[in-house]
């Protein structure tokens, strides 16, 4: 895999739901590309079709029209044998199988291999356990016994387990108290500088958005209207973006940002 | 097939001008490299080897000069922890003594190290909490029963509630239930008392032959199928087909929390969910027995007539007098009991339901178990009763 390649590449991506009304369009020609070793933040308003893009390059959707390529293959072909170790996915929900414990869930994409012996398998998830900040003595809960954000820790340990190069995150600080949103952002931080993972995240949660990315896409009238870093973003003209990066809510998260970086914001 | 990314070991055994055997780790140390069976098998027997030769070159050392291994990951094309794990383990999870890598596989390896634990034991089982899981399922049965009469409880009183005010019971729920329940239910249950009304007749007619008594085709079928076996087949059918929805309706609610919704809204879980359903059930069942009997009867006189040559018209025309009006009142009571009891059963195990997967799949299997069974001690409980009645 060379550097050079993109991680994913989407070109003129055309997303259209057949509704009672007749076609509803969610996309139309669409153009993104994400270079390795970035952390991109998707935003956009409500039914702007962020997750329906997340999903597009996750294989769980059909383009209409257009390409989606990941990793070099169409994302289509991604959910074939093997594919935790290409892309991992971090649910909104966490996803969590209800039934498994918390290191069999970790250890599930493992054992399905059926090849690696199961104490190895065993270390291997202890491992991914402790990585994302959980003790081992909670290796043997169930899903339903967990905290909303070590639901989310579980899942994290669960995509990450095969090492894949891209990580994909669903809102990953929805319905965590603060505290926890703040100590899943710097473990998000860390892991994406350790294992030099490319992520993709949608999101609605401001913080995050300036805490960890390195280039924010904002999705609007169907397709990527703006797209680079989260500064440079938030001044482009258009209503969306007005709204969502100066409104309220926007310019207390760049106040709390300002403070703790110590640098001059730019004139607004 | 050896291919580039193929995980492999390369050997290079003490040479007496180095003084160290050298191991050269190639390939893709991934999970998914690693786990193709024949690489897998390469690198276990490989490992081993080194493991071995090592040790003997350390009791070398103590005599001799100091011969460890050299392990070189630089050639590696990728190494994640799955890889590192198998790597550290193979060490005896410790450092080798002399080793050589990218900083990259470093800080891999540095993970594994230091997150490497012993696993935590499970939960052993001691004889006390064997004694003390005997005394919980002691303690479930009991609570099952107490439940269940709580449940019938509240339905009594709801259903008091609805006589007092009939206006604010939820109809629309209570129509679109019995549509469910009884509508969509008329196909199925026609199709299986039909064909069970034909092999009834077939069987029998073998045994009446024998004696000459093929005018009784009609009383046996009359009474077998209009007091037992319609409203029997009728309730086990519904039993798997709407108890078992039932059940997994009203556990998904609980999942996804609607039912502590409902509570919180103040509306009576009782009234809303369990009512409309016992009534539409109880209503549905009488009916559906009656057409699967129907159907049955049906499925028997055109058996009736072509194996034995009794004429439909015979048929119909001797069935009042075979079987008395009593038998089939007697099945619509029974029937409507049934009824009572598949909604209920089915109510109170979607209610029992934890928020996971195993539970509801659980749930929905003891509630159509249960109430199969319960339709036949209920009926067995007729039979005693009414043995009188009808015959």
């Amino acid at each position: 895999m060379s550097h050079a390649a993109p991680m994913v590449e989407i070109e003129k991506l055309a997303s259209v739901y057949a509704s009672a009304q007749g076609a509803f369009v969610v996309h139309h020609d669409l153009d993104l590309r994400i270079e390795a070793g970035e952390l991109l933040a998707i935003v956009g308003g409500s039914g702007s079709g962020k997750t329906v893009l997340m999903r597009q390059m996750l294989g769980l959707e059909q383009p209409h029209a257009g390409r989606v390529t990941v990793l070099g293959r169409p994302a289509a072909q991604l959910s074939d044998v093997g594919a935790a170790s290409r892309v991992g996915m971090l649910f909104q929900h966490g996803a969590l199988f209800s039934a498994f414990s918390v290191l069999d869930n970790i250890a599930f994409p493992l054992r399905e291999l059926k090849t690696l012996p199961a104490a190895l398998v065993r270390d291997v998830a202890l491992v991914k356990l402790q990585l994302v900040g959980l003790e081992p003595s909670q290796a043997h809960k169930m899903p339903a016994d967990l905290s909303g954000g070590m639901v989310k820790r579980v899942a994290l340990a669960r995509a990450l387990v095969m090492d894949p190069p891209l990580l994909m995150l669903d809102e990953p600080t929805a319905g965590l108290d603060p505290d926890s949103a703040d100590g899943f952002c710097d473990l998000l931080r860390t892991l994406h500088r350790e294992l030099g993972l490319t992520v993709v995240m949608v999101t609605h949660d401001l913080d995050t958005l300036f805490e960890l990315s390195t280039r924010v896409a904002v999705l609007a009238e169907k397709r990527i209207l703006v797209s680079g870093p989260p500064r440079e973003v938030m001044h482009f003209p258009h209503p969306f973006i007005r709204d969502f990066f100066l409104g309220p809510r926007g310019q207390r998260a760049q106040v709390q940002l300002q403070t703790q970086l110590q640098t001059p914001l730019p004139k607004v | 097939m050896v291919l580039e990314v193929t995980p492999r070991i390369h050997w290079q055994a003490a040479a007496p001008s180095t003084q160290a055997a050298s191991i050269r780790l190639l390939g893709e140390w991934t999970a998914a490299r690693l786990a193709e069976p024949r690489a897998w098998a390469a690198v276990l027997r490989d490992l081993k080897a080194a493991q071995t030769a090592n040790l003997a070159g350390q009791g070398a050392a103590s005599a001799a000069t100091a011969t460890a291994t050299d392990w070189d990951l630089r050639d590696l094309l990728r190494l994640d922890h799955v890889g590192a794990q198998l790597l550290w383990n193979a060490w005896g999870q410790q450092w080798p003594a002399a080793l050589q890598t990218l900083p990259a596989q470093r800080a891999t390896l540095e993970r594994v190290a230091r997150y490497t634990v012993a696993a935590p034991p499970p939960e052993r089982k001691t004889l006390t909490a064997y004694v003390w899981a005997l005394g919980d399922r002691v303690l479930r049965v009991r609570t099952h029963l107490h439940d269940m009469l709580l449940l019938m409880g509240q339905l009594l009183l709801d259903v008091v509630q609805l006589l007092r005010q009939p206006a604010r019971a939820p109809w629309r729920d209570f129509s679109g239930h019995l549509y469910q329940i009884g509508a969509t239910a008329l196909p199925i249950t026609a199709l299986v008392g039909f064909l069970i009304g034909v092999v009834l007749a077939y069987l029998m007619s073998q045994q009446l032959k024998l004696f000459g008594a093929d005018v009784f085709i009609v009383d046996i079928l009359g009474i077998s199928l209009i007091r037992e076996l319609g409203p029997v087949l009728a309730a086990i059918l519904i039993a798997g087909r709407s108890g078992s929805s039932i059940t997994a309706q009203i556990g998904v609610m609980r999942v996804t929390e609607e039912i502590d919704a409902l509570r919180v809204l103040g509306i009576a879980q009782g009234f809303r969910l369990v009512m409309p359903r016992v009534l539409a059930m109880a209503l549905a069942m009488p009916l559906l027995s009656v057409w699967t009997t129907l159907a049955a009867l049906t499925g028997g006189m055109l058996a009736a007539d072509l194996v034995m040559g009794v004429p439909p018209s015979f048929f119909v025309h001797s069935l009042p007098d075979a079987v008395s009006v009593s038998n089939l009142s007697l099945a619509v009571a029974k029937s409507a009991v049934f009824g009572v009891l598949i909604a209920l059963i089915g109510c109170h195990y979607g209610l029992r339901i934890k928020p996971n997967t195993e539970s509801l799949g659980q749930g929905t299997t003891a509630s159509v178990v249960t109430s199969i069974t319960g339709v036949f001690l209920v009926d067995a409980l007729f039979a005693v009763v009414f043995k009188d009645v009808g015959i």
